[in-house]
């Protein structure tokens, strides 16, 4: 490689040679080979071109002799040309490729969840404690019936759409098995089953052996329609039509060859080695019209028991696309914003295309409010929620539920090393090499999922205790509870929200 | 037994469909009902009249006889069985198709086998009598496509613009003494070999036996056959870092 591509590594590992007893544990972890044994110098060496900062060596070294540190070798400062923009110019020289990364966008962009506020009580009603008083997560998504049957006796007739028993506002968003590992898979699975809530396909089909969670799983239905027939159909509780991802709105998958493997290849029902290619639109649905006909073939297929979800990404139009989602029968809107994580994309894409997920949400309430159909779906968000006081503003600004990817794959050990297209994850998340999948046990998985969404769940009850609000029915689109705090005018309109003080 | 469809819209006449005790079915007087056939496993039907869109999608093994034209998305996400199309089809024949056979007499529209994949004992065909619209065979995975041209008798083959594009698996084969001209870069068009005569000569009997043609004069005809020249042709595409 000519002199002009070398890039300094972009983190520096750090080896504290008075703690390190070359037990060579880092090297063993290390499925990117940064670590070495020098037999000759009797200690341990790294070359840290390979280092992708996922620091599972400084987790596990036992003299805690480790540190990754990001390099101070640097280019002449400069605003406009930063150091990232010169080496992607590097990179792209020297290979004329498509950059292709990892995870959520990276960048500086606002955090409309970081600029609001929650309101709570005080003096003129009172807050509520919710670990004495009797406080309701549960969450139903689908279609709400507003016309109510009677029969001859006078009584209720039931029936109406079918819906979605959720616990709790949080659902485990869409990752194909292939994206991430089997392990990770069953830790989702097993989760969602405790939790009483789901998790979601992604659009790789589902593994035979997961067939027994099905009562808690999303099936996912995307363009190149992996493994998707009668039975997968049928096997989950609900089943997700993929129109867009957040992280790459309008561009379609690939998952390469070399990554349909074994059982990745038996599920997704193509031969081993050959590439998985999602085509950008599914081509059965050119105008919004033709969505119906897929919605609806769906739920001929799967006998009208289960609710259809339309995922799409925030878009600059997605309020009028969400209308136009909501009238194609549809019963759960699943809006994802342009933070949300991806096993890979094009790197421009990630990082340009699509809008905050906060002021999609708020677009998209009012629109359906505003057009008088906003009980006729649900609305589920995702796109980077990171924490419960994410879930209580969405659920505020008008979301019935969240959900979450990133943050659960944090919670099974994912450092955001955003190098998930490189299929060497050293936490066994997103790789399927076989030694390191078993780094991931999926009951350990399990229990750190459902502590998180516990602990969130907690909260949330505290957060809504002390506005008072002893059912999360009565936040969905509260907005009034909110108050935005150093945002325009504009920005304020389009959530809907008053200002900190007013 | 014989569903009289008349005024019955898509639902009532799918849940007549599925719930019927019958294992053979006339649908008489079909007028665009959507999704006949949807995620069906068992049953014959015989459809007269003019069925609407996503007719046969996901289906597992039904077999469905249309006696006159069909709509778009034929075979959408097909899985196993069989359809048979007396007339003609429009777009997206066989879209995802995974299983199954479709054999169409008359022509098909736009991306016909678009995204049509293989797997194992699952080798989905589509044979088409007449011509095929633009975008044959578009992302291609696995599974073949023959198109006849009957009629035609031209130098050219019979298809629109831009066959084979994004073909990455599968193969199509078209009746024609020219190759299209407009391949993409990991396509290449090759006479019909070997193993590829062999399955190209059993999807043509097969398409005579369902039509009553006799196919001893087209078996001794030229067949182009398009098929990806590299197993993996995207990988250079990327960047990864």
């Amino acid at each position: 490689m000519p002199a002009i591509s070398y890039l300094y590594p972009a983190f520096e590992l750090v080896r504290d040679e008075s703690r390190c007893t070359a037990c060579r544990l880092c090297e063993r972890q290390c499925a990117n080979g940064v670590h070495r044994y020098n037999a000759e110098l009797g200690r341990m060496q790294a070359d840290e071109r390979a280092c992708v900062a996922c620091h599972r060596c400084v987790a596990l070294c036992p003299t805690r002799a480790l540190k990754v540190v990001r390099t101070n070798n640097a280019l002449r400062p400069n605003a406009n040309w930063s150091q990232d923009a010169v080496e992607e110019i590097y990179r792209q020289a020297e290979s004329g490729g498509v950059l292709l990364s990892s995870m959520g966008n990276p960048n500086p962009f606002p955090v409309y969840w970081d600029h609001l506020l929650i309101n709570a009580s005080q003096v003129t009603n009172p807050s509520i404690d919710p670990l004495r008083e009797p406080m309701e997560t549960v969450t139903f998504l689908g279609k709400k019936s507003v016309d109510i049957r009677r029969g001859p006796d006078g009584r209720i007739l039931p029936g109406g759409a079918p819906q979605l028993r959720l616990n709790v506002p949080v659902l485990f968003s869409a990752m194909s098995y292939g994206s991430i590992s089997y392990n990770a898979h069953e830790a989702l699975a097993r989760a969602a089953q405790e939790l009483g809530t789901y998790y979601n396909t992604g659009e790789g089909g589902l593994h035979r052996d997961l067939y027994r969670y099905g009562a808690n799983t999303i099936v996912q239905v995307a363009s190149g329609r992996f493994g998707v027939h009668p039975d997968y159909l049928n096997a989950g509780a609900a089943i997700e039509i993929k129109m867009g991802q957040g992280a790459k709105p309008g561009i379609g998958g690939h998952l390469p060859g070399n990554k349909i493997v074994g059982d990745i290849s038996r599920t997704r029902m193509i031969p081993e080695g050959a590439d998985a290619i999602s085509p950008a639109p599914h081509h059965d649905i050119y105008p919004i019209e033709d969505l119906h006909q897929l919605v609806h073939s769906l739920k001929e297929a799967s006998g009208y028991k289960k609710p259809v979800i339309v995922k799409v990404a925030a878009v600059h139009n997605v309020a009028a696309i969400a209308s136009g989602v909501a009238r194609s029968g549809a019963d759960i809107i699943a809006i994802d914003g342009f933070r949300g994580g991806t096993g890979a994309a094009p790197t421009r894409i990630r990082d340009n295309v699509g809008i905050p997920v906060e002021l999609a949400l708020a677009a998209v309430d009012q629109r359906l409010r505003e057009e008088g159909i906003r009980g006729q779906v649900s609305l589920v968000v995702g796109g980077s929620i990171r924490s419960s006081a994410d879930v209580v503003k969405a659920i505020a600004l008008g979301a019935d539920a969240v959900y979450i990817a990133t943050a659960a794959l944090i919670a099974l050990g994912c450092h955001l090393c955003r190098s998930c297209h490189l299929g060497r994850c050293n936490w066994g998340i997103a790789t399927q090499r076989e030694e390191l999948v078993r780094r991931l046990d999926p009951e350990e998985g399990k229990r750190r999922l459902v502590n998180l969404v516990t602990a969130w769940k907690h909260e949330i009850e505290e957060m809504m205790g002390g506005m008072g609000i002893n059912a999360i029915e009565a936040l969905r689109g509260n907005r009034l509870m909110l108050r935005g705090i150093g945002l325009t005018q504009r920005e304020l309109d389009i959530l809907g929200v008053r200002h900190a003080g007013e | 037994m014989t569903i009289w469809t008349e005024g019955l819209d898509f639902q009532a006449l799918g849940e007549r469909i599925r719930h019927s005790q019958a294992q053979e079915l006339e649908l008489e007087g079909v007028l665009g009902q959507r999704y006949i056939g949807a995620g069906l496993r068992d049953k014959r039907l015989r459809i007269r009249g003019v069925p609407g869109n996503a007719l046969g999608a996901y289906m597992d093994g039904a077999q469905l006889r249309v006696e006159g034209n069909a709509q778009d998305a034929v075979g959408d996400t097909m899985n196993d069985g069989e359809i048979v199309v007396e007339g003609s089809c429009g777009d997206a024949l066989g879209y995802a198709m995974r299983g199954g056979s479709i054999f169409v007499r008359g022509d098909v529209g736009y991306r016909c086998g678009i995204h049509m994949k293989a797997y194992r004992e699952k080798q989905p065909r589509i044979v088409i009598g007449g011509r095929a619209g633009s975008f044959l065979g578009e992302y291609q995975a696995g599974g073949r496509i023959l198109v006849l041209g009957l009629g035609l008798e031209e130098e050219q083959p019979p298809v629109g613009a831009f066959p084979a594009m994004g073909q990455h698996g599968g193969a199509i084969f078209l009746r024609c003494r020219r190759p299209p001209q407009d391949l993409p870069a990991q396509v290449t068009a090759k006479p019909a070999d070997g193993e590829e005569l062999r399955w190209l000569q059993g999807d043509l009997r097969d398409f005579c036996q369902r039509f009553g043609l006799d196919p001893e004069p087209l078996l001794a005809d030229e067949y182009w056959c398009l098929r990806p020249n590299t197993e993996n042709p995207y990988q250079r595409l990327y960047t990864p870092y």
